[in-house]
C-alpha cells in the first residue's frame, strides 16, 4: 500500500485477474512483499497472533451457536448439551471460552508494546485510536458472551454492568430498560445479547481491516522509534517476518493448548456453573481476569456516577493519548524517566488488577484509589510535562546503525 | 428576480431553501425509520403483561420476611419487630446520603414493602445483615437500616419503596 507494487502475475489467470479485481496485487503488496524495519523484535509478532484469536474466535463461535439455545429455560441446558453430548462440543467450547482470555493476553502485550514504543505517535494516531476501538469492541464482545451460558455470573455480572447505565443523569433508568427490554435482566435481554454477541465479532474484523490499512500507510514502527529512511532499513514481510511471527504464534498456542487441556476453567468462576437466579446474589461478583483493573477503578470511588465515570473515562483516555504525550522521541530506549513511569503504570495496572479480586473494604480501597489516582496522573501529568522536562538520549540516525554496530552508518 | 439574486452568489436564493427543505425531509424520514428499531428494544406487551401482583401476608408472623418477584426483581415483604420499628424512627434523618422519614416509607408500620435491588449495581441485599440490622449487599458493601435505607457504602439511594396498596387487612398489590 505505500511505495511502488513489485507484483509481477505470472500467469494467464492472475494476469486476467490483475486487470479486473487486483486483489492478489494487494494481497502480495501487503503480506508478502510489504517493505518491514528490519529490527522488530518480538513483541512486534502480537498483531498476527492477535489476528489469529479472532479467527479461532469467529470459527469456533459460529460452531457454538449451531447448538446453543438463546432463551433463559434453555441457554444453561443447552451448554451442558455442548459439553457432553455434541462430538467435541468440550473442545470446542474451551477453545472460546479460554480465547477470550489468550486474545485479552495477547492484546494486553500488543497496547503496552505500543505503550513502550511510542507507536501512538504521529503519524500513527488514527492506527492507535483504531486500536482503541478494537479493544471497546473486544470488551463489549466479551461481557456479552460472557452472559449466554446463563450462570450466576453471567446474570450478576451483567446486571451490575448493565447497572451502570442506570447512573448517567436523568436518562440512566430509561436507558437500562430499554438495554434489558424488561425491568430486569431476563429473556429479552438474553435474547439481544446473543444477537449482539454474534455480530460484534465482524465489526472488530471490519476495525481490524482499516486498523491494517492505517498501519501500512506509515508503515510499522520499530524497537528505536525512528522512520524508514532507506530500503536498507527494510526487510520484505515474506519469509522474514510470516516465519518469526509463525514461530511466535507456535509458542503462544502451547499456552494457549495448556489452558485448553489442562486447566479449561481456571480462568473462569466456579459460580457459572449454577443456573442463574434472579433471587440469590453471589457472595463474590468478579468480573473475568481481563476487566479487573477496571472494576478495581469503579469500586475505588465512594460516588455511584463518579466511579461510572472515571472507569469509562480510563478507557476514553487513551483516545487522547497521542496528543497527551508531549515527547517527540517515540521510543522509551532513549527516554529514561519515562521508562521508569512506564514501568510504574504496568505495575499500577497489574496491582488494580488484583485489587479488582478482592472485596471492596478497608486496605483495598486505599490502594485502589492510590492506583486509580497514578493511572489517571500518569496520562495527565506525568506525560505531558516528561516531553518537556526529559532530556532523551541520543537517537540513531537510522534503523541499520543500531543493528550494525560500531559501524558507522552509510 | 431569484436570477439576480444568483448573480449575487452570496445572499439566500431558491435553491438553498430547497437544499435546507429536502434534508430536513430526510432527517425526519429517518429519525421516523429509527424510531421502531430502537423502540424494539425497550420491554414488550408480554412483558408489561406482568406488572403487577398480589401478594397474601396473612401467613408472615412478626421478626419474618418473604420475597416475591416482581416484574422480574425480588421485593422484599418484611413484618419488622416493634425494636426494628423504633430503632428506624430514633435516628436523626439528617446524617444519611438519601434523608428519609421512616413513617413515609411504610403504609403501615410494621409493613416494609420494598424492591429488594441494590441502588448501587442491583445486586441483591442479604437481610437481617450488616452494620444497621437491616440489609446488606454482598457486591460492594452497601449497609442499609431497618427502614431500608443507605446508610454506608457506595449505593447512592435508599431501597425503593413500590407502588403497592392494601387490597385487604393481609392482602396487598404491587404494581
Amino acid at each position: 500500500m505505500s511505495g511502488e507494487s513489485t507484483y509481477n502475475p505470472s500467469n494467464g489467470f492472475t494476469k486476467w485477474m490483475d486487470s479486473r479485481l487486483p486483489i492478489l496485487r494487494l494481497a502480495h503488496d501487503s503480506f508478502v512483499d510489504y517493505p518491514t524495519p528490519k529490527n522488530l523484535n518480538y513483541w512486534w509478532t502480537f498483531g498476527g497472533i492477535l489476528t489469529f484469536c479472532l479467527v479461532t474466535q469467529i470459527i469456533t463461535g459460529i460452531i457454538l451457536a449451531m447448538h446453543y439455545t438463546p432463551h433463559v429455560d434453555f441457554a444453561f441446558n443447552s451448554v451442558e448439551h455442548i459439553m457432553r453430548n455434541v462430538n467435541y462440543g468440550w473442545l470446542i467450547r474451551y477453545i472460546h471460552a479460554n480465547g477470550a482470555s489468550m486474545f485479552f493476553l495477547a492484546v494486553y502485550i500488543h497496547i503496552f508494546r505500543g505503550l513502550y514504543y511510542g507507536s501512538y505517535k504521529a503519524p500513527r494516531e488514527v492506527l492507535w485510536i483504531l486500536g482503541v476501538i478494537i479493544y471497546l469492541l473486544m470488551m463489549a464482545a466479551a461481557f456479552m458472551g460472557y452472559v449466554l451460558p446463563w450462570g450466576q455470573m453471567s446474570l450478576w455480572g451483567a446486571t451490575v454492568i448493565t447497572n451502570l447505565f442506570g447512573a448517567i443523569p436523568v436518562v440512566g433508568e430509561s436507558v437500562a430498560i430499554w438495554l434489558w427490554g424488561g425491568y430486569s435482566i431476563d429473556n429479552p435481554t438474553l435474547n439481544r445479547f446473543f444477537s449482539l454477541h454474534y455480530l460484534i465479532p465482524f465489526l472488530i474484523l471490519g476495525v481490524v481491516i482499516l486498523h491494517i490499512w492505517a498501519l501500512h500507510v506509515p508503515g510499522n514502527n520499530n524497537p528505536v522509534g525512528i522512520s524508514v529512511k532507506s530500503k536498507q532499513d527494510t526487510v520484505p514481510f515474506h519469509p522474514y517476518y510470516t516465519v518469526k511471527d509463525g514461530f511466535a504464534l507456535t509458542v503462544f498456542l502451547i499456552l494457549f493448548a495448556y489452558f485448553i487441556f489442562f486447566a479449561p476453567n481456571v480462568l473462569g468462576h466456579a459460580d457459572n456453573y449454577i443456573q442463574a437466579n434472579p433471587l440469590v446474589t453471589p457472595a463474590h461478583i468478579v468480573p473475568e481476569w481481563y476487566l479487573l483493573p477496571f472494576y478495581a477503578i469503579l469500586r475505588a470511588v465512594p460516588d455511584k456516577l463518579g466511579g461510572v465515570a472515571l472507569m469509562f473515562g480510563a478507557i476514553f483516555i487513551l483516545f487522547l493519548l497521542p496528543w497527551l504525550d508531549t515527547s517527540k522521541v517515540r521510543s522509551a530506549r532513549y527516554r529514561p524517566l519515562f521508562r521508569q513511569f512506564y514501568a510504574l503504570l504496568v505495575l499500577d495496572c497489574l496491582l488494580l488488577g488484583y485489587l479488582g479480586a478482592q472485596p471492596a473494604e478497608g486496605i483495598y480501597i486505599v490502594l485502589a484509589r492510590i492506583g486509580t489516582i497514578y493511572y489517571f496522573a500518569h496520562f495527565l501529568v506525568v506525560l505531558p510535562v516528561l516531553g518537556i522536562v526529559e532530556k532523551p538520549k541520543a537517537v540513531p540516525e537510522s534503523i541499520s546503525e543500531p543493528v550494525l554496530g560500531a559501524q558507522p552508518a552509510e | 428576480m431569484a436570477d439576480e439574486h444568483n448573480s449575487a452568489g452570496d445572499e439566500t436564493n431558491r435553491r438553498d431553501f430547497l437544499y435546507l427543505a429536502t434534508g430536513a425531509f430526510a432527517a425526519i424520514g429517518a429519525a421516523n425509520i429509527a424510531w421502531p428499531l430502537i423502540h424494539q428494544m425497550n420491554p414488550d406487551a408480554s412483558v408489561k403483561a406482568l406488572a403487577s401482583i398480589e401478594v397474601d401476608l396473612a401467613a408472615i408472623e412478626t421478626g419474618q420476611s418473604i420475597t416475591v418477584t416482581w416484574r422480574g426483581k425480588p421485593v422484599f415483604i418484611r413484618r419488622r419487630t416493634e425494636g426494628e420499628i423504633a430503632e428506624a424512627r430514633s435516628v436523626a434523618e439528617t446524617d444519611m446520603p438519601d434523608p428519609q422519614n421512616d413513617i413515609d416509607r411504610v403504609q403501615k408500620d410494621e409493613w416494609l414493602v420494598m424492591v429488594g435491588i441494590c441502588t448501587h449495581l442491583g445486586c441483591v441485599p442479604l437481610g437481617q445483615a450488616g452494620d444497621f440490622n437491616g440489609w446488606f449487599c454482598p457486591c460492594h458493601g452497601s449497609h442499609y437500616d431497618t427502614s431500608g435505607r443507605i446508610r454506608k457504602g457506595p449505593a447512592p439511594k435508599n431501597l425503593e419503596i413500590p407502588s403497592y396498596e392494601f387490597v385487604g387487612d393481609s392482602r396487598i398489590k404491587i404494581g
